[in-house]
């Protein structure tokens, strides 16, 4: 499931909710499409334990009913945490979302890593260019830090990045900076921070 | 450890899942437990080989057994393909990612000619001998099936057993007999031998091929006693229960839906048709089981489409009722529903018409050529104003585009005759002016004719390049237009598969000279080599225009003709000389024109009466089957 693109995610979710038999509801139109919003595009290969997702369903039903229908029709790789009845005319998830904390795992010794950190956290700018548009990546970075290594002696980091509609960091960009290579390093989203009102 | 390396390479290569595994619905079963290993291979990628229906079906019947289980692999991109020979991983199967080299039996589908190429660079990849003869005991067992295999020959050297035929029941009899050989510890040799005694089993080795000083064929002939000549195609009596634990891909894949099969084979007897030849005799399923398949299909995977399959959708015999019954039943639930090759008649759009969204794709026809004169030849009987007539009623009921199917290189084809297809390409655009005006929109498809092994046109030439040529060139010309999209063939393209389609045993070097040359994905008009398979001739000494551009004599020995369809070499024939002289056979429903298949098996439709067969009955009293002889 880590290298299912966003789209690919939706589909999986839209299918889910077909085998559950929980009536999910379509938009209006030509193209009729399932309502579900996911909150934030997950990177392809990022794993991850606490994605959001808004579903509109074409009848009431308790969240624990829908927790009972949902988890066997699952695929591998996917689970639920928790079920919540929201307000449907809160705003949507997408703009609601403000940061997201990572955490990656070094498959390589990286022995300088404090010091990159360091080096990566005592810039002013950081400029940087994805699909030709410059950007300020320091301005994304919000807070990052080395973690004690895992059970295997893999160097580990975590890290805080912007999340808002417009202004995303993305790990891998992180890492390119620190000159690691996204296939030398594991990256698991760990939390999503959403504005409380 | 496969694990680890593969690790660093996945988030390197475009679309890793590809290469993971782990869907929805996939087989893993304890590899320690199970006696019998089987690799299931698409040699294209994923993306393709996942909407294979008939590797669905052998998937499905094979892991329901205890003592057998069946995994996938598919033909890595060529991005993939780089970084595992580079990190030195051999292809592995998608569930257990155990290396194919560790499987019992590698079951590749061969169901077009291009992927021959793939076949090898699997092989290849995944370090198994190439050659049948090279591999030893310890090596698995090579099997291959599917529609090109039934002119198994350019692929002799290759393979170690071809299932001809319909594969749900011999799939078990060789599984059985590999099992006894296992357990006997007797030499492969003895392991081919067993095999070759199942009826629809081939074992290229156990055969060999006399030629004349033309290079034609003298006569084929059996090595052992055992063997079977001819070998006759195997065929479900009954049509084995439908599949409904499809894998769900969790990536985009071409046919990314449910396939149902509504019916096999085809009564319409189209000359140029490899499948409506080789898949006979028609055989249907009821509407109920039909329906009981699809819900139990939606409830394992939760596609959110449906294809029913046939050759010929208008041609079963309640598609008016199914419709119904499905439309009716899922109403609401946003489920796709796609109709695939219906006739040129009014019916059809009344059919398209009950199906919720079949407006996206637009309305697809397929006339193949324009002119009656023509449409005899080729046995696709059709008026040009019934296609008009059919033309308009699409567009008035709100399609705004209708893909039209040609081909060229039909056998006597002209310049004219090519010029009327843009004549009727015109024709068809104005009944859409008619109905709704400049909203109308027509897409074109030509491809060209290739004449296939078990068809009547199995004597006729190909078109050579510059003939293709001139005809596509006055295609884009006479079509040139903002309305209508034309898209065409490449020659080259067109040429290998008609040298692989006739070839012969000697076809198999140049094959794997191809393949040392570079040539793979053939059928990736980008990947595509011609100078690979040019160079591969030449160096083999052999020359392409012998497969192709050559009309055969009425009494040569094909390379195939030791393969038997159930339709007899007579059959095609009168076949081939009623086109010569423009003449049709109708729908062999109405009437049997005894193309062979009800004498050939004649105790399976005596065991299966009444609508299960498209095919008169059998009243007869019962006698063995008495097999043709070899030509």
């Amino acid at each position: 499931m880590r290298y299912i693109g966003h789209l690919d995610l939706f589909r999986s979710w839209e299918r889910t909710f077909r085998r559950s038999g929980l009536p999910l509801a379509y938009s209006q139109g030509f193209h009729p499409q399932p309502r579900l919003n996911l909150a934030c595009a997950l990177p392809l290969g990022f794993t991850s334990d606490c994605e959001l997702i808004d579903a509109w369903l074409e009848d009431v039903f308790l969240p624990s009913e829908i927790v009972d229908r949902l988890e066997p029709a699952l695929p591998p790789g996917l689970s639920i945490l928790s079920v919540d009845l929201v307000d449907a005319s809160l705003p949507a998830l997408q703009t609601q979302v403000r940061s997201a904390v990572y955490v990656i795992t070094c498959l390589d010794a990286v022995p300088d890593l404090e010091e990159r950190v360091d080096h990566l956290l005592s810039a002013q700018h950081l400029p940087r260019q994805r699909r030709g548009k410059p950007y300020d990546l320091r301005d994304l970075v919000e807070w990052l830090e080395v973690l004690p290594p895992n059970e295997a002696g893999n160097a580990r980091l975590c890290v805080q990045l912007a999340a808002r509609e417009g202004a995303t960091g993305r790990p891998e960009e992180l890492l390119a900076e620190m000159q690691i290579m996204p296939e030398d390093a594991r990256v698991h989203r760990e939390k999503l921070l959403i504005n409380s009102n | 450890m496969i694990f680890d390396r593969l690790e660093r390479i996945l988030p390197t290569v475009q679309k890793p899942a590809r290469y993971t595994g782990g869907e929805l619905n996939q087989v893993v079963k304890d590899w320690e437990a199970i006696e019998t290993h089987i690799a299931l291979v698409f040699p294209d990628i994923y993306d393709i080989g996942m909407s294979n229906l008939g590797l669905a079906i052998l998937y499905e019947l094979i892991n329901q057994r205890s003592d057998a289980l069946a995994e996938r692999a598919y033909s890595p991109w060529v991005d993939m393909e780089a970084a595992m020979r580079k990190a030195s991983i051999h292809l592995y199967s998608l569930e257990s990612r155990h290396p194919l080299s560790a499987f019992d039996i590698i079951g590749i589908s061969l169901p077009y000619e291009t992927l021959y190429t793939n076949a090898l660079n699997i092989l290849d990849l995944a370090g198994i001998p190439l050659l049948s003869s090279s591999r030893l005991n310890t090596d698995p067992l090579v099997i291959a099936g599917g529609h090109a295999t039934f002119n198994p020959e350019p692929m002799h050297a290759f393979v170690d057993a071809f299932v001809i035929g319909e594969g749900e029941q011999v799939i078990f009899e060789v599984i059985e007999a590999f099992q006894q050989w296992k357990r006997s510890n007797f030499p492969r040799h003895q392991l081919l031998v067993d095999l070759s005694k199942i009826s629809g089993i081939y074992v290229p080795s156990l055969y060999q091929v006399h030629y004349k000083p033309g290079q034609t064929i003298e006569r084929i002939e059996k090595l052992t006693d055992e063997a079977n000549l001819p070998v006759r195609k195997r065929i479900m009596p009954h049509l084995p229960p439908i599949p409904t634990h499809f894998i769900v891909p969790n990536i985009e894949t071409v046919h990314n839906r449910i396939p149902i099969e509504i019916t096999r084979g085809c009564t319409r007897g189209c000359r140029f048709c490899h499948a409506g030849m080789v898949s006979r005799p028609v055989r249907e399923r009821s509407v109920a089981e039909i329906v009981a398949a699809i819900d139990e299909a939606l409830k394992h995977t939760g596609f959110e489409e449906i294809g029913l399959l046939s050759l010929s959708s208008s041609d079963y015999t309640h598609i008016a009722e199914l419709i119904q019954a499905v439309t009716q039943k899922y109403k609401g639930m946003h489920l796709g529903i796609s109709l695939p090759s219906l006739r040129i008649e009014s019916f059809s759009v009344d059919l398209m018409d009950l199906l919720v969204d079949s407006r996206h794709g637009g309305f697809t026809l397929a006339p193949e050529a324009a002119t009656e004169h023509m449409r005899n030849i080729i046995n696709k009987p059709l008026s040009t104003s019934q296609l008009l007539e059919t033309a308009y009623q699409i567009y008035s009921r709100d399609w705004t585009t209708i893909k039209l199917y040609f081909m060229i290189g039909h056998p006597e084809e002209t310049l004219e005759d090519v010029k009327a297809i843009t004549d009727l390409c015109k024709a068809v655009l104005s009944e859409g002016h008619r109905a709704i005006g400049h909203r109308a929109r027509l897409n074109v498809g030509v491809s060209t004719f290739i004449p296939k092994p078990h068809t009547p046109f199995q004597w006729v030439a190909c078109d050579s390049v510059e003939q293709i040529e001139a005809k596509q060139a006055l295609l884009k010309q006479e079509l040139r237009h903002r309305e209508i999209n034309l898209t065409w063939t490449d020659p080259k393209e067109t040429l290998l598969e008609a040298w692989l389609s006739r070839g012969d045993r000697r076809m198999s070097d140049v094959i794997l000279h191809a393949w040392q040359n570079g040539a793979k994905f053939d059928a990736w008009q980008e990947q595509f080599n011609f100078e690979a398979w040019m160079k591969a001739f030449n160096e083999r000494q052999l020359d392409p225009a012998f497969y192709t551009h050559r009309e055969r004599a009425l009494d040569e020995v094909f390379p195939w003709d030791h393969i038997s369809t159930g339709v007899r070499k007579k059959y095609l024939l009168q076949d081939y000389q009623l086109s010569q002289a423009s003449q049709i056979r109708s729908d062999c429903r109405l009437q049997c024109f005894g193309c062979g298949i009800l004498p050939g098996y004649a105790e399976d439709r005596r065991a299966n009466p009444g609508d299960a067969w498209c095919c008169p009955e059998v009243k007869s009293p019962s006698k063995h089957n008495v097999l043709e002889p070899a030509r």
